[in-house]
């Protein structure tokens, strides 16, 4: 899963060729001004899916916009799909923009799963970008992403 | 064995989209956090988890250390015979853990 | 630590021992923290497929099954079906205890059975196995009112009551002063809630796990910047006495899900 070499200047050109070259609609994976922790999010995104482009779209990605507390922060990813032996979702991955590691979860899914929808819960360590990115049965890939702000409790126990 | 909690309704038609809740307990550390003496607490989370039906894959993922404790998944499955889903979960230091589900199509 | 408990006692008692308080949040305005939270917490709350406190409830029901000690007997042996012998139990602990003449709680009641009855060791404090039984049987009040007795407790109320009130820690702030002069507002990004236990042994998304009212209530002492009380001290049962007899009317959720 976690790649040996770290991330090399080397994948970073790769993701910056690669991001040009589709880069009509695939607006999200642009770097923005805090440029650090996206090349992380950026890179692990390349490691999981590879050099194709991604497109925004089809996703629904359902995480509340603030969260009472970052340890437990509900998710739902849909993709409109219509599930058929001949087009289905194959994975949906998920991943985040400030924790110390970008992946969070990829789930397989397939033709027999009916419909492509999933919830879980996520720990966010801070306020940041999540994205959620499906892989289609030809090949393609489509994302959605989210700003959720983290608020802390007060009386804690450290 | 770490308790799990399986949602699976007992009942269902042919050719049913059912929603299937699988919830287990486990700290999930992440790895990246100190103990009160300053030593990091190492990783122990589960890093994978599958479900069959009837012996055929319909499910699994690959969970890494965002994942909140005592992760809960839900995912989606066509109803298409009775029979049996099972739930397996595996992760760091040898974790293992599995349930399993009767489900009757008519 | 005992004497300045029984100090507290002593101040109590030479005062006039009442019931009634003008601080209190009058009935018809007092919330359980529930109504305080987003869709999404109270969504995990309310579904027990997917409350993570099911896993310690059923943790709970195993162990209410389970022989154990030299009377190699189960806490079923002697209460049958908790579904019918503890139902309301919960909604009325802290009670008093006749043998020690004081308050006790419900994880000190399920630690008494275990030593005097089953002849076994003691739970730990914030075990999961005492955690898990404490639970499973206030689970079996889910939904009913909070009715604490307090006719014979009423010294142990009032200093639960001054520990409310009193200032303390750094900050020299009391219990009061948040969540009976100030719920509602918020504080560091989350709302201020009235400070009912309602939910106890519930599980704090900050826990990660499912915690007793005492651990809740060192959290608070902590984040007042005072020193908590030790585990078992019996200040934490006369404030747990209070606030159970301050929330009365509210119904026990256990197990909530809190942030």
């Amino acid at each position: 899963m976690t790649d040996q070499r770290g991330t090399t200047r080397r994948d970073v050109l790769k993701a910056a060729t690669a991001l040009a070259a589709g880069a009509g609609t695939a607006t999200l994976l642009t770097a923005p001004a805090d440029a650090a922790p996206a090349n992380a999010m950026q890179a692990a995104i390349r490691r999981v899916i590879g050099e194709a482009p991604v497109q925004p779209g089809k996703v629904t990605l359902d995480i509340p916009p603030l969260v009472e507390n970052g340890n437990t922060v509900p998710c739902s990813v849909v993709v409109d799909s219509p599930m058929t032996a001949t087009d289905y979702v194959k994975a949906i991955h998920i991943f985040n923009e400030k924790n110390p590691q970008p992946n969070v979860i990829t789930m397989h899914l397939g033709p027999r799963a009916g419909r492509a929808s999933v919830s879980t819960r996520i720990r966010l360590a801070d306020t940041q970008t999540i994205v959620a990115i499906a892989e289609l049965s030809d090949g393609s890939f489509w994302s959605a992403s989210t700003n959720v702000i983290i608020t802390l409790g007060a009386c804690l126990e450290d | 064995m770490a308790r799990a909690l399986i949602n699976v309704p007992a009942k269902a038609k042919r050719g049913e989209i059912i929603a299937i809740k699988t919830l287990i307990s486990h700290v999930m550390e992440t790895g990246f956090r100190y103990s009160n003496t300053g030593q990091i607490i190492p990783r122990n989370i589960i890093t994978f988890f599958e479900c069959t039906y009837n012996g055929e894959k319909i499910f699994s993922a690959e969970l890494h250390a965002a994942m909140a404790a005592n992760p809960f998944i839900t995912f989606h499955t066509v109803a298409t015979e009775s029979g049996k889903l099972e739930f397996t979960w595996t992760g760091d230091n040898g974790f293992s853990a599995s349930e399993t589900a009767t489900i009757t199509v008519e | 630590m005992i004497s300045r408990f029984l100090l507290l006692l002593g101040g109590a008692l030479a005062g006039v021992a009442s019931l009634a308080s003008a601080a209190e949040i009058p009935a018809a305005e007092r919330r359980s923290a529930y109504e305080l939270m987003s869709r999404e917490t109270k969504a995990m709350q309310d579904d027990d497929t997917a409350n993570p406190g099911t896993l310690w409830v059923l943790d709970g029901e195993a162990l209410w099954g389970t022989k154990a000690g030299t009377a190699d007997k189960a806490c079923a042996d002697c209460h049958g079906d908790a579904r019918q012998s503890m139902k309301g139990v919960a909604a009325r602990y802290p009670a008093f205890d006749s043998a020690r003449r004081r308050p006790i709680d419900l994880e000190q009641r399920i630690n008494i059975c275990r030593t005097e009855r089953q002849k076994a060791s003691a739970f730990a404090s914030e075990s999961k196995e005492l955690l898990a039984l404490t639970a499973y049987v206030a689970l079996q009040s889910r939904g009913m009112p909070i009715s604490i007795a307090a006719d014979r407790m009423v010294e142990f109320l009032d200093v639960g009551r001054s520990l409310f009130h009193r200032r303390q820690g750094q900050l020299n702030l009391s219990c009061s002063q948040c969540h009976d002069d100030n719920w509602g507002k918020t504080l560091a990004g989350n709302a201020i809630p009235q400070g009912h236990p309602t939910g106890y042994p519930l599980y704090r998304l900050e826990w990660q796990a499912l915690g007793s009212l005492q651990r809740r209530l060192r959290n608070c002492m902590i984040g007042m910047r005072a020193e908590p009380y030790a585990y078992g001290a019996p200040e934490y049962v006369a404030l747990e006495l209070y606030l159970m007899w301050r929330a009365r009317g509210l119904v026990v959720e256990t197990p909530a899900v809190r942030p």
